[in-house]
Order: structure tokens, then C-alpha cells, then sequence
């Protein structure tokens, strides 16, 4: 696809008479590697391009997007915007006088140190094979997988102002898990980074410990399947960074889109408990948090200059001190409401609309060591991992689960316990957090999978946390 | 009329199957959607638009190995075969850098089959304006859906799919206040406005409920009754893994207790994948044709798992779905009627959507979730409050199994309206369920 020559064609076709028109060049390129079992999965290329014009005119507002690059297709797609402004523009929720309009131009690239062509296909092949025989340690391990995938996404916006902001993103996306079984009780390891990803290139795979940690997540699924069960009550929880990522994300992050403040998601994704009067005077949680809305750590999922709406994306504390200050609100968001935002309104591809999105939402590093956390704690249990998430539409009642649980008690960790789960109320459970990692405990996570909109989009984020102690928590396990 | 895609695709194949070498096997497969989709807040058009997407998989199989390449179609001929070259080309040059695939497998005598549904969609100038006059004074949110769904299938031993259908899928829900409103849905192929505002009034009849104090009740076991919907969310999450031949072979499956301890289900509990009673596909991407149905629980017993290509060369199964999760679930019905669920409930909760769930403990099926939109407090068979959301934790053992007092004598069908990537083609067909003892935790 050559965007150029797309852009120019397009400029010839849309009717000099529209108000204002954007449009949204994607090609977005995934190729992924599967070890299972000792077996390579089919290897497959995938590449998906298209555009995206988003139209005002004469009061309506709409947008269309098509794969088909050509003049007839760019013709079909800009009338077919042009028919809903018509059927919109009596109905419209947005005032498009204020629809954000680009009002810069500018670039982004992916610091990369190890390229992805850099090692062939075959060695690829050949470390995750060797990946396969370290997490298969005995017959109790009944499934085990490694994968090792690279995405790039180009993305050039342009829009009738003349402005063009043109951005390059590369994504190194690895991991493995080992599954073992005994009777009715099985436990499944994930580690190397399964589940989450990395801006950059292959030299982000150390930091995910892959593939150095496969044995020890083998052996620690066998652990589990032979662990007594995570016990309950009301106790300390230690949530490592890679927990700590899914409990900023659905207890921070969601309830502070703009959007479901505005009531947009309630039919899908849901609302929030946050309503604008919280802002600037709600103890969201103790004085040791800080959260911050984050486009400077380069290797996190999120990180990027502009939003989709032509945003310049930059470092916003959201939670000060545990006071709520700011909201995940993009441009066209803030149009509705009295609240600033952050650069954050996102597309997951070129055949979607973009919309709130948090992008990177980290907690800020406290001062504690993590021997330090561990002795503080007279009895809790260690979270790491999670498996299990369930949050109200509110974003109000939780209930997450993990794959590994150690015990801590009088300050030294203790034995492995399996099916560690804990339950709370996000608007008093961040009021407990009593303890904050250092930088030293600090780790860079994300997901690729965060669901919301209608129609639906699949976008990645990223976070950022240290290790943190929170007090009183309801904790369980199975049976 | 024949869609215009499926000659397209036929020619486009033929001209790449000739590009192939000796020994080299091609399967393709074609996904295209022509979408409409108009987005609503408080009555309003929050975002509307149009999407065309086409894509073509294509899968080289040579010497034992496999590798796939998947790309947009512009339909423009000429440029679509340059990419097909360009693709087939990267393949050749992985394919000699992979080891032997034993778990290849594909349908190697060709069955050809065709589907072309009947486009009666509505205009949409009529159809938007005329549901939000309707609708007026009410605060609804949701999504309307439309347009057509393809997928094609041709591998260059001959073999040849086509499936076209039009659709559309509103799905919205009615708000009172915050969290307190009634969610509902009309899908189909031909739209009916009566139908449409049948909903709409029984909406507005409700409302009035949704004002009354919310109930907030405390964690314990209550008798509640699931709606289809509610059931759905359930079964939505079991899918997950749970009838999958791989989740079963390697212990993954969260019906490990059935499986491997022969623990049972209610008696009343049967549950199949009604491949033809669905609105996917019959044909599989690698050609397989689907069989009629797969019988997945009987009689509270575990029968069948959903065999995909790969796990059936794997297991020495037969492959019997696309993915080995169900797409057309059907539940066999009970016996209590529509108009008995109050009074047989008595008193407890009226719980019509679920949401959210996931496991608390996957070896014992042990389910967490939350109630969402217009679940009511019922005492001697009369809905008297909304409720306050609640978080329960309840194992399927207890919820299908001894638990279970009846299921509803009518089934409902649940279009499925997710569109992740593309539009959803998924489908259930499910009874509401009396359950007692059912735990609420949060």
C-alpha cells in the first residue's frame, strides 16, 4: 500500500464541500511462531490494511472504512459516510463545531536495539523447541507451548487541515505455559511473558526472563498441582506487577474512561462508579498512590506521540497522592464534558472508530524494598499472575485470581498455595494499599487484549507497577 | 441474485491454483462484510458509520509442512493476484525452513455446498429515524448492526464453499438511573417495526419497577431464576474450553470432574451443538463439512467433544466443528411454563442478565459473576424491587446439578451481536433455569 499516492487520490475524490474530513492509512503486520507440544503449529502471516475517513458535514458527523484502496473504493467509502451525516445530523450526540480537529503534524518510531529479521525463522523455531523440552520435566506436565511473535503497525492520519502525523510501532509478543495434571487437579504456569508484549524488538525478550524462566515454569506448575489451597480470610496481599497490571486496569483504568462516565459503554462494557464531581477532591485511594497516564517508558505497549485524534500523548498524573485528579478522556470526549483528559482516544484498526482507551496507565514507584514488603507482613499471601478477572459494569465489586500464591508469615515467604483468589470493592480496596515497591520491584507489563466498544474492539495497553501491600483483603481458594 | 464476491472469488482461485508447482496444495479462504453500524447514547447517534473488510487466508501445504499468509482484497482483480503472488511466494520461501507438520489435515475429496441467503434488510434513512422516534423520552443505549456476512472456502483439489447472509442485530438496553435499566435485543434477516415497539413498550412498562428503591441484599443462598440471557452468560464462559477435545485430552477442560470422575448434571440438563439450527457456515477452513448436530451433554452426563482439524488428526477423532467452541448452542427445555416463573419462584431474585463471569476455581467449575441491568427482588411471586448488583461464586455442579429445579418449557434464541474483528454469526438457543441455593458473595 502506498499511502501517498492513496492520500492524493483521496484528496481528488472527497466533495470540496464537506466541512471537514480525516483520514486514517493502516497496514498492521503480525507473524507469529507456536511450539506445541514439540510440534511448530502453522506458522502465519498475518497482514491487514485499510482506511478510515471520518467526514463532518453540514452538522453530521460519521465515519466509513474499506479495504479497497482504489479509487472505486475510496469513492464508496466517502459516500457512504456522506449517507449517515445525512441520517445523523438532526440526531447527533456530538456537536461537530467542536470536533477536535488536527492541529499539528508529527512522527513516531519505535526505538528498536534487535531487530526481529535479525535471527531466521529456523533459529526462532529452534529456541522455542528448545523452550518445549525444558517445560516438559515429567509426565505430569500434560500441555505445554511456547510462542514468539512480532507485530508492526504503520499508521499515517492526514486530515483536510493539511496536517499528517505518520507513526511506525513494532511489538515483540513471546511466552510459554506448562500444564500439569494429577486426578481431577490441574494447574496451568505461564511465564516469559505470555499474555502481554513489548514495544521494540527481540532484545525486550530478557526483561520477560525468555526463555531462562521455562523450567522454573514448569516446576512451579508442578508445585501448584500439589499445593494446598490458598486459604481464607482477611488478610495481608502482596499483588506482584504482573497482577498489579490487571488491577490497575480494571479498577483504575476502566472507571476513569471519559466515556463510560458519559454513559457511552453502559450497554456494553458498562459505567463507572467516578461521576465528574469526584474529580480533584476524591480519595480514590491511600496517600501512597500515584497513578499516572504514561507515553515515556519507550518499551511500554501504549507508548505513542499522538492519539488517533491527533493528541500529543505526554506524561499526566491522574491520582495524587490517592486524590483522583484527572480522567482517561480524549478530545472528542472532552467536548461533552467539563473535565480534561489525556491523549487517548484509539483505534484497534483501520475498521474501527477510535474512542477512550486507556493507553499506558502505571502506578508510580513508592520507597520500599521488596524484602522490605515482605517483612512488614506478620501474615498474608504473595499473589503473582492472574487467570481469573470479574468486575461489575460499575467497575465497583472485583474478584480476581492468580496462578501462583506463596504464604508470608512474620515476614519471611512460606509455602506455595494454588487457586489464590481475592475479592473487594475498588473504591476502599486502593484505600488499603499500605505498602509500595521501589523502583527495584518496578515492572513493565501490558495486555493485547482489552475489550470495549460497539462496535467491539480488541486494543493493547500497557502497565507499569511496582509490587504493592494492601491491608484487610478478603483472600481464597478453591474446593 | 447470486452475490457478485462469489464468481469473483471462483475466478480469483482458479487463476492462483495455476500458479501452484507439482506436489503443492492450496487451501483458501475468503471472509468479506458490508456493515452498517450506528451507535447510541440518550437516544442520540453517538457514532455512525460503514465497514467493508475483505480477507483472504491462504494455506500452502508442501512436503508435509504448512504455513499461512491472511491479507485485505481490494477487489480490483489484477492487484488482488499480485498479492496472492506476493503471498505465495513468502510462503515457498518459509516453508523450506519449517520441519514436518504430523497433525495436517484436510478434507482430500471435495464436497462442494452453497448458501446464498435473501437480502430484506431495511432502508437505513427509515429504519434509524423511525426506532428513535419511538424510542423518544427514553434514554437508550446500544448498537445497531447490518449488512452482509460472506465466507467462502476453495482448496486447488477442486473443493468449493460459498455462505452469504444479511442480518442485522440491535442490541440496546433502557436506563432509569446509573446501573438500573432493562436490556434487550432484536436480530434477525427481516425487520418487523411492531416488533421492534412491542419491546420498546414492554420497556416502558417496566421502567416504572426500575424506580422503586433498590433492594441490596446480603451475601447468602437465595432462590433465583436465570433468563435464557442469564443462562447464556453461564454457558458463554463454559464454552471456553469446556468442550473441546484438546481442553479434554490434555485436563484443561473445567468439566474435568465429568470426565474424569464421571460426575453428572441434573438429569434435565442435555445440551448439543446444533450446527444446522445455527447461522454459521457448514463448511470448516480446511473443507470439512459439519455434521447435523454433536450431542455435548445428556441427560446431565458428558457425551461428545468438539473435534477441530487439528485435534482430530491429533486424538484419532473425527472433525465435527470450525473451532472447538460451540457456535449454534442448544439446550433441551423443561417444563415450567412462562407465566408460572414468578409464583414458582416465590421468593428471591429474578436475575435477568448475568455479566462478567469467570472461574474461581476451574477444576471444581466453580463460577463467579455479576448481575447487571434489571434483576428484581421477588416475594410470593411478585417482582417488588430492583436489586443492587451482586457477586456470586457458584459451582456448575450445584447450579445444573442438584440445584436445579426446573428449566422453562420455551427456548429463546440469542443472536450473539459481538463483533470483534468482524461481525459475530454465533448463536444460542436456551430455556430459562429456577435454581435454588444459588450463592451470592459480594
Amino acid at each position: 500500500m502506498n499511502f501517498e499516492s492513496i492520500v492524493s487520490n483521496f484528496k481528488q475524490l472527497v466533495p470540496s464541500s464537506v466541512d471537514y474530513w480525516s483520514l486514517r492509512l493502516t497496514i498492521d503486520s503480525v507473524e507469529s511462531l507456536d511450539v506445541r507440544e514439540s510440534v511448530l503449529q502453522t506458522p502465519n502471516f498475518n497482514q491487514s490494511c485499510g482506511a478510515h475517513i471520518t467526514l463532518i458535514n453540514e452538522g453530521g458527523i460519521a465515519y466509513s472504512a474499506t479495504s479497497q484502496l482504489d479509487n472505486i473504493g475510496l469513492k464508496n467509502a466517502i459516500n457512504a459516510a456522506l449517507q449517515w451525516t445525512v441520517i445523523n445530523k438532526q440526531r447527533n450526540l456530538i456537536n461537530t463545531s467542536l470536533y477536535p480537529r488536527l492541529n499539528r503534524s508529527g512522527s513516531y518510531q519505535t526505538k528498536i536495539e534487535q531487530a526481529w529479521s535479525s535471527i531466521s525463522t529456523a533459529d526462532k523455531i529452534s529456541l522455542l523447541q528448545a523452550i518445549n523440552k525444558s517445560l516438559k520435566i515429567n509426565d505430569t506436565i500434560v500441555d505445554y507451548q511456547a510462542t514468539l511473535s512480532y507485530r508492526s503497525t504503520e499508521s499515517l492520519l492526514v486530515s483536510s487541515d493539511e496536517f499528517s502525523i505518520e507513526q511506525n510501532f513494532h511489538y515483540v509478543i513471546p511466552g510459554f505455559y506448562a500444564v500439569a495434571n494429577k486426578g481431577t487437579q490441574t494447574q496451568m504456569r505461564s511465564g516469559g511473558g505470555w499474555g502481554s508484549a513489548k514495544q521494540g524488538g527481540l532484545e525486550q525478550l530478557a526483561a520477560f526472563n525468555f526463555p531462562e524462566s521455562a523450567q522454573q515454569t514448569a516446576e512451579e506448575a508442578l508445585m501448584l498441582v500439589e499445593a494446598a489451597e490458598c486459604p481464607t480470610g482477611e488478610h495481608s496481599l502482596l499483588l506482584m506487577p504482573n497482577q498489579m497490571m490487571l488491577q490497575i486496569h480494571e479498577s483504575i483504568g476502566h472507571p476513569l474512561e471519559l466515556d463510560r462516565i458519559l454513559g457511552d459503554e453502559r450497554n456494553y462494557a458498562g459505567t463507572s462508579f467516578v461521576n465528574e464531581p469526584m474529580f480533584g477532591n476524591y480519595q480514590y485511594g491511600s496517600p501512597l498512590l500515584n497513578v499516572s497516564s504514561n507515553a515515556q517508558i519507550p518499551e511500554e505497549m501504549a507508548t505513542y506521540a499522538f492519539d488517533d485524534e491527533g493528541t500529543v500523548s505526554e506524561k499526566t498524573l491522574l491520582i495524587r497522592n490517592g486524590v483522583l485528579e484527572k480522567a482517561l478522556g480524549g478530545a472528542s470526549s472532552q467536548t461533552r464534558s467539563p473535565l480534561s483528559g489525556v491523549a487517548n482516544a484509539r483505534a484497534c484498526d483501520w475498521n474501527r472508530p477510535a474512542m477512550d482507551r486507556m493507553a499506558n496507565l502505571n502506578v508510580e514507584p513508592g520507597d520500599k524494598t521488596f524484602q522490605e514488603l515482605i517483612a512488614n507482613i506478620e501474615y498474608g499471601v504473595l499473589m503473582d499472575t492472574n487467570k481469573s478477572w470479574s468486575i461489575d459494569d460499575s467497575r465497583n465489586k472485583f474478584q480476581f485470581g492468580c496462578e501462583f500464591g506463596r504464604i508470608i508469615k512474620n515476614g519471611e515467604l512460606k509455602e506455595v498455595v494454588r487457586n489464590p483468589n481475592y475479592r473487594g470493592v475498588s473504591s476502599t480496596f486502593w484505600r488499603n494499599l499500605s505498602a509500595v515497591g521501589d523502583e527495584t520491584t518496578f515492572e513493565v507489563w501490558g495486555t493485547p487484549y482489552c475489550g470495549k466498544g460497539e462496535p467491539n474492539q480488541m486494543i493493547h495497553v500497557g502497565h507499569a507497577s511496582p509490587a504493592c501491600v494492601f491491608n484487610n483483603v478478603s483472600v481464597f481458594g478453591g474446593a | 441474485m447470486s452475490h457478485p464476491m462469489k464468481n469473483y472469488f471462483r475466478e480469483l482461485t482458479a487463476k492462483l491454483f495455476v500458479q501452484l508447482k507439482s506436489q503443492e496444495i492450496l487451501l483458501v479462504n475468503y471472509e468479506a462484510e458490508e456493515s452498517d453500524f450506528c451507535r447510541f447514547n440518550q437516544n442520540k447517534i453517538r457514532q455512525a458509520g460503514h465497514v467493508i473488510q475483505q480477507t483472504l487466508r491462504i494455506e500452502l501445504i508442501y512436503n508435509n509442512r504448512e504455513c499461512s499468509a491472511h491479507f485485505n482484497l481490494c477487489g480490483h482483480l489484477p492487484n488482488d493476484m499480485q498479492q496472492c503472488k506476493t503471498a505465495l511466494t513468502q510462503l515457498r520461501n518459509q516453508i523450506t525452513h519449517i520441519p514436518e507438520n504430523p497433525f495436517i489435515h484436510f478434507l482430500t475429496e471435495p464436497k462442494d455446498s452453497c448458501y446464498e441467503g435473501e437480502n430484506r434488510l431495511p432502508e437505513l434513512e427509515e429504519i434509524i429515524p423511525s426506532q428513535m422516534n419511538y424510542a423518544q423520552s427514553l434514554d437508550l443505549v446500544g448498537i445497531w448492526a447490518s449488512g452482509s456476512i460472506t465466507r467462502g472456502f476453495a482448496n486447488s483439489i477442486g473443493q468449493f464453499n460459498w455462505h452469504t447472509d444479511y442480518n442485522f442485530n440491535f442490541d440496546w438496553s433502557i436506563h432509569h438511573q446509573q446501573d438500573k435499566a432493562i436490556k434487550q435485543n432484536y436480530a434477525g434477516s427481516y425487520w418487523n417495526l411492531s416488533e421492534f415497539q412491542k419491546k420498546i413498550d414492554s420497556a416502558r412498562e417496566t421502567l416504572p419497577l426500575l424506580s422503586v428503591k433498590p433492594k441490596t441484599i446480603q451475601p447468602g443462598k437465595y432462590r433465583v431464576f436465570l433468563t435464557a440471557t442469564a443462562l447464556h452468560e453461564i454457558l458463554e464462559l463454559l464454552s471456553w474450553g469446556g468442550f473441546g477435545l484438546k481442553s479434554h485430552r490434555t485436563s484443561q477442560t473445567p468439566l474435568l470432574k465429568m470426565v474424569k470422575d464421571n460426575t453428572a448434571l441434573n438429569e434435565k440438563v442435555s445440551i448439543y451443538e446444533e450446527h444446522r439450527k445455527g447461522l454459521t457456515p457448514h463448511f470448516t477452513q480446511q473443507g470439512f463439512l459439519t455434521p447435523e448436530s454433536v450431542s455435548l451433554i445428556e441427560n446431565g452426563y458428558y457425551k461428545n467433544c468438539l473435534n477441530n482439524n487439528r485435534s482430530a488428526k491429533e486424538y484419532g477423532e473425527t472433525v465435527n466443528c470450525s473451532i472447538e467452541h460451540p457456535q449454534s448452542l442448544w439446550m433441551k427445555p423443561g417444563s415450567l411454563a412462562q407465566e408460572d416463573i414468578l409464583q414458582t419462584l416465590d421468593t428471591g431474585l429474578y436475575i435477568s442478565n448475568l455479566w462478567y463471569c469467570n472461574y474461581s476455581d476451574r477444576n471444581n467449575c466453580r463460577i463467579t459473576g455479576m448481575t447487571r441491568f434489571a434483576c428484581f427482588w421477588v416475594e410470593n411471586g411478585v417482582a417488588v424491587a430492583p436489586v443492587n448488583v451482586m457477586r456470586f461464586d457458584e459451582s456448575i455442579y450445584q447450579m445444573l446439578g442438584g440445584n436445579l429445579i426446573d428449566l422453562t418449557k420455551e427456548n429463546e434464541q440469542i443472536l450473539d451481536p459481538s463483533s470483534y474483528e468482524k461481525r459475530s454469526e454465533a448463536s444460542a438457543t436456551l430455556p430459562g433455569a429456577l435454581i435454588d441455593n444459588f450463592t451470592f458473595t459480594l
